[in-house]
């Protein structure tokens, strides 16, 4: 199992929207090859034919009553928010 | 002792009794946790936030601060959501108010229920109460270190690998992990969306059962919950009928204590003289793969879940001269590193090119877990084995190394991942320190866990408080 490259940590943490020191992505980058060398296991098993798992209850259409219910107010909504503009979060400019 | 309130043996069970008895106020109880908060939570740490008394005459409950608590902080554990204060309850936390339950305070928990010693928390880990230089276990130990350490009577946790059952193993006391869907998550902080699942911390088994009932239940605000079994409050003492299943590997599995695996040889023998029929099976694959296949799933549902703490709606937001700037550096500033390893790996496990090799690998690898255990109970009412391979460590012992620390709930991840019930209770001591009993069931399997709990409970005798508080 070949070891996670710089480059790579990188490109995953930009994906991520992670901004990484140059100590982050060295310390990172040893853990994460470490990590991936451990799970990588799962590709000695023969899986032919097994199908996937993404949920442990087999359940299909748990569907609500579709009915107008109370939600929060406005201020309940925004008493979070780093920033509220009126009935908008303001962020900086995209 | 406080104010004749011995918070340190009190059951939820004889609190209640105390108090629809009138033997005690409502007032008074309250009171006696807070003095006990007061005079040993400095060295436990197990507390990130206290409650003044809310009122009423229910029982106090500790609360894990992955769980939204309306006006009250709720951190996660995290920087990121240092700030925040839900504006409603999650569902758990709405029922435990319906019967009365009083919210006592916010456990600490490493950060978002990411770890197996609280060593993660970005507010300092919790310490054990049985020795304060050991951790308590993780990712719930500040509700084990409060149930243990007498500052709340009984606590909700939650368990996506093994957070209930392994801080009680190390902690000396009993936690369930409910079966998947009897639990809803709403309102609780996510962190892997088909594993994490609420149940209860307690003294007792009885207890714990008693709180499970509580909190269970299908919510239409969760639509991974069902429709719960009529929980029956445990009384028998004997396993007369019981098949007791115990799986080779998984009480001889790389690592195991010599102490830990004689303690639970022990309790299985016990279980043996009081009626169960008990009998060597195999999990071969589960255990084998089980933590390689639960560190590629967890956290691709855990990077996918943690990509909305992006600094708009609640939480940390810092400054940056553009929105993906400010994204990027609140997400750097506010997540402590276990939780950026996982949405890294994560995100690689998920990205292209590699999601087949990793994601839908695992995922298959989970069907595989799945059907071992499902073979196992054609035959077995329940199986048992350590919940955790060794006793509580030692603070920084493991904190370097995160593939040491993943291979601590080597005992507690292949059922989480088969959506099975696990509960843990203390079966006896090992160089000083407790050692828990993992007995897991199939899906819906609560009522034979609580059975099987109790009835060992009774027989083992093993007292809860830690030694050297008492």
């Amino acid at each position: 199992m070949a070891r996670i490259s710089r480059d790579e940590v990188l490109h995953v943490a930009r994906l991520a929207r992670l901004e990484l020191s140059d100590d982050e992505v060295a310390k990172f980058q040893e853990q994460l090859s470490d990590i991936l060398e451990a799970v990588s296991k799962v590709s000695q098993l023969d899986l032919a034919d097994v199908p996937p798992t993404a949920h442990p209850l087999e359940l299909a259409n748990a569907w609500a009553d579709d009915v107008p219910r109370p939600s929060l107010t406005l201020d309940e909504v925004f008493a979070n928010a780093p920033d509220r503009d009126d009935d908008h979060f303001r962020t900086p400019p995209a | 002792m406080t104010g004749g309130i011995d918070t340190l043996r009190l059951t939820a069970e004889e609190a209640k009794r105390l108090l629809d008895a009138k033997e005690i106020s409502g007032a008074e109880l309250f009171a006696a946790y807070r003095a006990a908060i007061d005079e040993r939570d400095d060295e436990l740490h197990a507390y990130l936030h206290v409650c003044d008394d809310p009122g009423g005459d229910g029982i106090p409950l500790a609360v894990k601060d992955v769980i939204g608590t309306k006006g009250i902080p709720t951190t996660a554990g995290s920087k990121i959501l240092e700030s925040y204060v839900p504006v409603y309850d999650a569902t758990v936390i709405a029922n435990a108010k319906r019967h009365g339950l009083r919210v006592l305070g916010k456990t600490n928990t490493d950060e978002f229920a990411m770890g197996s010693s609280t060593e993660n928390s970005a507010f300092g880990p919790s310490r054990n109460p049985w020795d304060p230089s050991r951790v308590p276990g993780g990712s719930g130990g500040g509700s084990a270190a409060a149930v243990s350490g007498g500052l709340a009577p009984w606590a909700l946790g939650s368990d996506t690998g093994g957070s209930i059952k392994q801080p009680a193993a190390l902690c000396g006391h009993v936690g369930l992990r409910p079966t998947y869907g009897t639990v809803s998550r709403f309102g609780v902080v996510a962190f892997a969306s088909s594993l994490d699942q609420v149940g209860p911390v307690a003294k007792t088994v009885r207890d714990c059962a008693y709180l499970y009932s509580i909190v269970s239940g299908r919510d239409e605000n969760d639509s991974t919950t069902v429709d719960v079994p009529a929980v029956e409050v445990p009384q028998a003492e004997d396993l007369k009928g019981l098949r007791v299943g115990v799986p080779k590997e998984m009480n001889d599995v790389a690592g195991i204590e010599p102490g830990v695996r004689d303690a639970v040889r022990k309790a299985v023998d016990l279980a043996e003289s009081l009626g169960a029929s008990v009998e060597e099976c195999s999990l071969p694959l589960s255990v084998d793969y089980g933590v390689a296949c639960y560190y590629l799933v967890a956290p691709a549902e855990a990077s996918s879940n943690l990509a909305r703490y992006d600094g708009v709606r609640f939480g940390l937001r810092e400054d940056g001269a553009d929105f993906r700037e400010m994204v990027m550096r609140t997400r750097d500033a506010g997540f402590g590193d276990e939780p950026k390893r996982r949405i890294m790996i994560g995100t690689y496990a998920l990205s292209s090119g590699y999601y087949e090799a990793y994601y839908g690998t695992a995922q298959k690898v989970r069907t595989v877990i799945k059907r071992e255990h499902e073979t196992l109970f054609q035959r077995f009412d329940v199986l048992v084995s350590p919940t955790s391979p060794t006793v509580a460590f030692p603070i920084g012992a493991k904190i370097h190394d995160p593939v040491a620390m993943y291979m601590n709930d080597v005992l507690t991840i292949p059922s989480c991942m088969a959506g099975l019930p696990g509960l843990s209770i203390p079966c006896g001591l090992s160089e000083g320190l407790p050692v828990g009993l993992q007995l897991i069931g199939p899906q819906f399997g609560e009522n034979t866990l609580f059975r099987a709990g109790h009835a060992l409970e009774r027989a083992l005798g093993f007292d809860v408080v830690p030694e050297r508080l008492r």
